[in-house]
This record gives structure tokens, C-alpha cells and sequence, in this order.
């Protein structure tokens, strides 16, 4: 119970097609402002975590942990990228929580960085869709939006949920990267505008889906003990959690849900003691929009099902009960895959301190991210507290 | 070294040109693609190879319209889940039929077609699809 981990300092670069800058350069600019804002100096850090998907497909750059550390002028601390599909983010996060938990390590740099607009848009769907089951999946023509657009059908078929539902999830999170300076698309989009944009998987359209993006997210992570020698306002993380389940989409019994959500926050919770309505603000990984529905029925904030309603009556707005994605989220804040599930993490931070300016949630006390892998064969849940 | 794709896709011929999966004795499931171990039994399990009747129905589907090169030239084109009569689940395209006929619970029979090639000189994948069932061949 309580806090576990510190987190001191939380920094990122834009997040878009950035044709302008490598890899490196976006992964440094994220941690340099993670360390100026944490107030460490560069030989306080002990260790590096990279969450990174897939460099090497879309760069030819693997061993970023070697690349961060040397261009960082970091020394020769421990420096390694960890691998875990669009949750890759996610599992950086929770490798620093228990390093730092086990006394291992005592200050580490966490980033997640991802550089996708370097290959054309066939290299980057196909490097996209060795998150699901390649041989099985991918090879037999299904597409990443395809295996979205199974569970959207499933969704629509069994519980009602309607296209218009899906497009409002897309609506709510472009009105709240609006405010949000590091996002790719910091404009609103009009209902009409998603609902007529283009087919990329039936019933999936281009502006149900999270864009191809460039983009890094860093944070410096400390013992809690330590936390206050650099600054006033460190929030924690009071629970990481991760579950797995099928990586084929069509080995689950049940596609309409996402079992490893469910396991994964529901042990958050109970570790932290807290029940849902305790979670102030959220950060779902909505990919697609349909995942942004599932997700939110599979953490509880509506029952099975109601996740299209939920939205329908603005329970998720930034201003509902339940704020989810006032980042923008996966869809409008842009999801460079390695970053996501870090970015996630920023953004409640800052929620946490009071810092995230125009889109604000008042109150936070206790924050949730659900950063997923593939079609939801990983999950990784974090809750953070002040 | 093997030319790209070439060992990948022969290690694996039987299962995708005949539907060849396993048959776990201990807990009776079908398997599809084939097992290294019963992911239920685990070392309890007795896995025996097992050729799927290729019988099965329809249990989601998506339209794709947007592909990596590979299927560029057959967009728009119907992929499905298919879920095979044994219980076993696996994805595939479904072929000689009209986009606008697809519907979930589509009785569905396999068929032997290309599947993709890697560019102009790469090796030619061939393996499952699925078409609608017709009375006249008896399929239903």
C-alpha cells in the first residue's frame, strides 16, 4: 500500500512527423528535459530504460540503450531498451519501478521513443503488424486496423455499439490535444469529418486510428525516500501491474474484451486498495477507438458493454466523472509506440502536480494508465498518486 | 541463409496448405497453427497432428482497404476470423465473395489459393483461404 517509486522529473519532445529530427536527437531532447525539470545532474542518474519497439525496422538502429547513454554524455551506466509491442512504454516504466524497488538501482532515466516516419507507409503497416501474431495473423492479410475492426464488429454486434459511438471517442480526444503542446494534432475535428473519413478496415476509418508518428517521452525515477532532495511536487507510483494474455487475437474465447486489462487493473487496485471511483484522471491506450471503449468497460468504469454509452453521455469528457485521455490520448496526441506508454505516465504526472495548464482535471489525487501490447496480449497498468 | 521467406514458409508447408494442427488427447482441444506443447495440459498434454476438415463459420470479419504491398493488388478484399467446426479459431481471407455478402456466422469451407509474393523475384506464398459453402458440393 502506498507510495512505492518517486517520480522526480518528466520530459518530452513533440510528437508528430518530425522529418527534421533522428531517433537520437528526439530521444535526447525528452530526456534533458526529464533531468532539468527533475533537477539532477547527468552522473546522479545510475541506469537508462529505453522503451522502444521496433528501431530496427523503422530506422536499422538497434542498442539504443548504448546510443541514449553515449549521445547523452550519461558515462557507461547500464543502459538497455525493452520490448513489449505498443506496451513497450509501459514495461520501460515498470522495469525502473522494480530496479529502483529492489534497491538496485537509485535514480534512473526512463524514455520511450519511437521513429516511425523514416519508411514509407507499406514498411511502416507492416512493421505495425509484427505486434500482433505475424505468422498466423499479418501473413494471411490482416491488418493491424483489420484485427481492430474484428473486435469492433464483435463489439457492434453483441452489445449495439455504433460507428457514431467510435467517432465520438475520436471527437472527445482531439477537443482535449487542443490544449496539449506536445501533441500531433492540437486541433478539433468535427463529428461529420470522422464519420466520412476513409475506410482503412471496415468499420474502421482512417480518423478511428492513431497515426503514424515520431516522438520520445522521458522521466527521471527515484527511491521515495530520496524524492524530496530534488523536488517539491514528486508524485509516485503506487502500483505497476502487468498481465498477458493470447497473442493471436482469435485464440481468445472473447473478443470483445481484453482479458489482460481486466487481471492487470483489477491487481492494481486491490494493491493499492482503491476502488475505480477513487481514480480521478485516466490515460487509456485508444489506438483505435473501439480499444478506448473495451478498455474503459474492462477497467469498470461502466459494465461490459457500455462503453459506447459511456462516451454517448460524456462520462469520459475532460470534465465527466471519469476524464479519460486529457493528453489527447493514442489518437490525437499521436502514438509513437516505444513512447506511449511513458507519455502516458508524463501526462498524469503533471496532472498530479497541477501542471498540465488548459486541460487541467481539478483535483487529482489518484491517477490510472492502461498501456497495451498488440490486440491486448499485454497489459500494463500503473496507478499514481501525489 | 535461406532467400527471404523461403525456410520460414517450407518449415511450415503441411500446416497451411492442409490445415494441419494438433489434437491434444489429454484435454480433447484442437489445435491451430500446430503446438509445441498444450498451452492447457502443458506437460501432461499428448498432442497428436491433426488435418482440419477446413469446415468452419464465420465468426468476425473486416473489409481492408488500406495494405502493405504485399495485398495492395487485392484490396478491397474480406479477412476473417474463421472458426473451424473441431473449435479451433484462425484468421483468413475469405474469397468468391462479394464484399457485401460477408456476415458473421457465414458457413465458410477452405480452399487452396496464393496468398501474397514477396516482390517481383521473391517466392510465392500459397495456403488457406476460405469461399462460401455451396449445397452442391455437399458442404453445409
Amino acid at each position: 500500500m502506498g507510495k512505492k517509486v518517486a517520480i522526480i522529473g518528466v520530459g518530452m519532445s513533440k510528437f508528430g512527423e518530425l522529418w527534421d529530427k533522428s531517433l537520437a536527437e528526439i530521444s535526447l531532447e525528452a530526456g534533458m528535459y526529464a533531468i532539468f525539470d527533475a533537477q539532477v545532474r547527468g552522473k546522479d542518474i545510475d541506469g537508462l530504460i529505453i522503451g522502444n519497439m521496433s528501431a530496427g525496422r523503422f530506422t536499422g538502429q538497434e542498442h539504443l540503450g548504448a546510443q541514449a547513454a553515449d549521445w547523452g554524455g550519461l558515462g557507461n551506466l547500464p543502459a538497455y531498451s525493452v520490448e513489449a509491442a505498443c506496451a513497450s512504454g509501459g514495461a520501460a516504466v515498470r522495469q525502473a519501478y522494480m530496479a529502483i524497488l529492489s534497491g538496485e538501482h537509485d535514480i534512473m532515466l526512463v524514455l520511450g521513443t519511437e521513429k516511425m516516419s523514416d519508411v514509407n507507409q507499406s514498411m511502416a503497416m507492416e512493421t505495425i503488424s509484427v505486434a500482433s501474431d505475424w505468422e498466423w495473423e499479418g501473413m494471411f492479410g490482416a491488418t493491424f486496423p483489420a484485427l481492430y475492426a474484428f473486435m469492433a464488429r464483435r463489439h457492434m454486434m453483441e452489445y449495439g455499439t455504433t460507428e457514431e459511438q467510435m467517432s465520438m471517442v475520436t471527437v472527445k480526444n482531439h477537443k482535449n490535444a487542443v490544449h496539449n503542446p506536445w501533441a500531433q494534432f492540437q486541433r478539433p475535428v468535427p463529428l461529420e469529418v470522422v464519420m466520412n473519413s476513409g475506410l482503412l478496415a471496415d468499420p474502421i476509418r482512417v480518423l478511428h486510428s492513431s497515426p503514424i508518428s515520431d516522438g520520445a517521452a522521458g522521466l527521471v525515477m527515484c527511491s521515495v525516500e530520496r524524492a524530496k532532495e530534488f523536488t517539491d511536487t514528486p508524485v509516485y507510483i503506487e502500483s505497476s501491474r502487468q498481465a498477458g494474455d493470447t497473442l493471436a487475437l482469435h485464440d481468445r474465447a472473447d473478443i470483445c474484451t481484453m482479458g489482460a486489462v481486466v487481471s492487470s487493473s483489477r491487481s492494481a487496485l486491490k494493491e493499492t486498495g482503491l476502488a475505480i471511483k477513487d481514480i480521478d484522471v485516466f490515460e487509456l491506450h485508444d489506438s483505435f477507438t473501439i480499444s478506448e471503449i473495451i478498455i474503459t468497460e474492462d477497467i469498470g468504469i461502466v459494465k461490459k458493454g457500455e462503453g459506447g454509452k459511456a462516451i454517448e453521455e460524456g462520462l469520459t469528457e475532460i470534465d465527466g466523472k471519469f476524464p479519460v485521455n486529457a493528453s489527447g490520448g493514442l489518437k490525437a496526441r499521436g502514438h509513437p509506440i516505444g513512447a506511449t506508454g511513458v507519455a502516458q505516465i508524463v501526462e498524469l504526472a503533471l496532472q498530479l502536480r497541477g501542471d498540465a495548464e488548459k486541460r487541467q482535471v481539478d483535483g487529482v489525487e489518484k491517477a490510472m494508465s492502461v498501456n497495451i501490447g498488440g490486440t491486448g496480449a499485454t497489459s500494463i497498468v500503473h496507478i499514481l498518486g501525489r | 541463409m535461406a532467400e527471404k521467406g523461403v525456410a520460414q514458409l517450407w518449415r511450415k508447408i503441411k500446416a497451411i496448405y492442409t490445415i494441419q494442427g494438433d489434437h491434444c488427447t489429454t484435454c480433447d482441444t484442437y489445435y491451430f497453427p500446430p503446438r509445441v506443447v498444450c498451452p492447457q495440459c502443458r506437460r501432461k498434454g499428448q498432442l497428436e497432428k491433426y488435418t482440419f476438415k477446413g469446415l468452419g463459420k464465420i465468426h468476425t470479419f473486416a473489409i481492408v482497404r488500406q495494405a502493405p504491398d504485399t495485398f495492395k493488388r487485392q484490396i478491397p478484399y474480406i479477412v476473417a476470423q474463421v472458426e473451424l467446426d473441431e473449435g479451433a479459431r484462425l484468421t483468413a481471407q475469405i474469397v468468391n465473395c462479394d464484399i457485401e455478402d460477408v456476415h458473421i456466422d457465414m458457413r465458410v469451407r477452405s480452399c487452396f489459393r496464393k496468398i501474397t509474393e514477396y516482390g517481383e523475384s521473391g517466392i510465392i506464398i500459397y495456403g488457406y483461404k476460405f469461399e462460401p459453402t455451396m449445397k452442391v458440393t455437399g458442404h453445409e
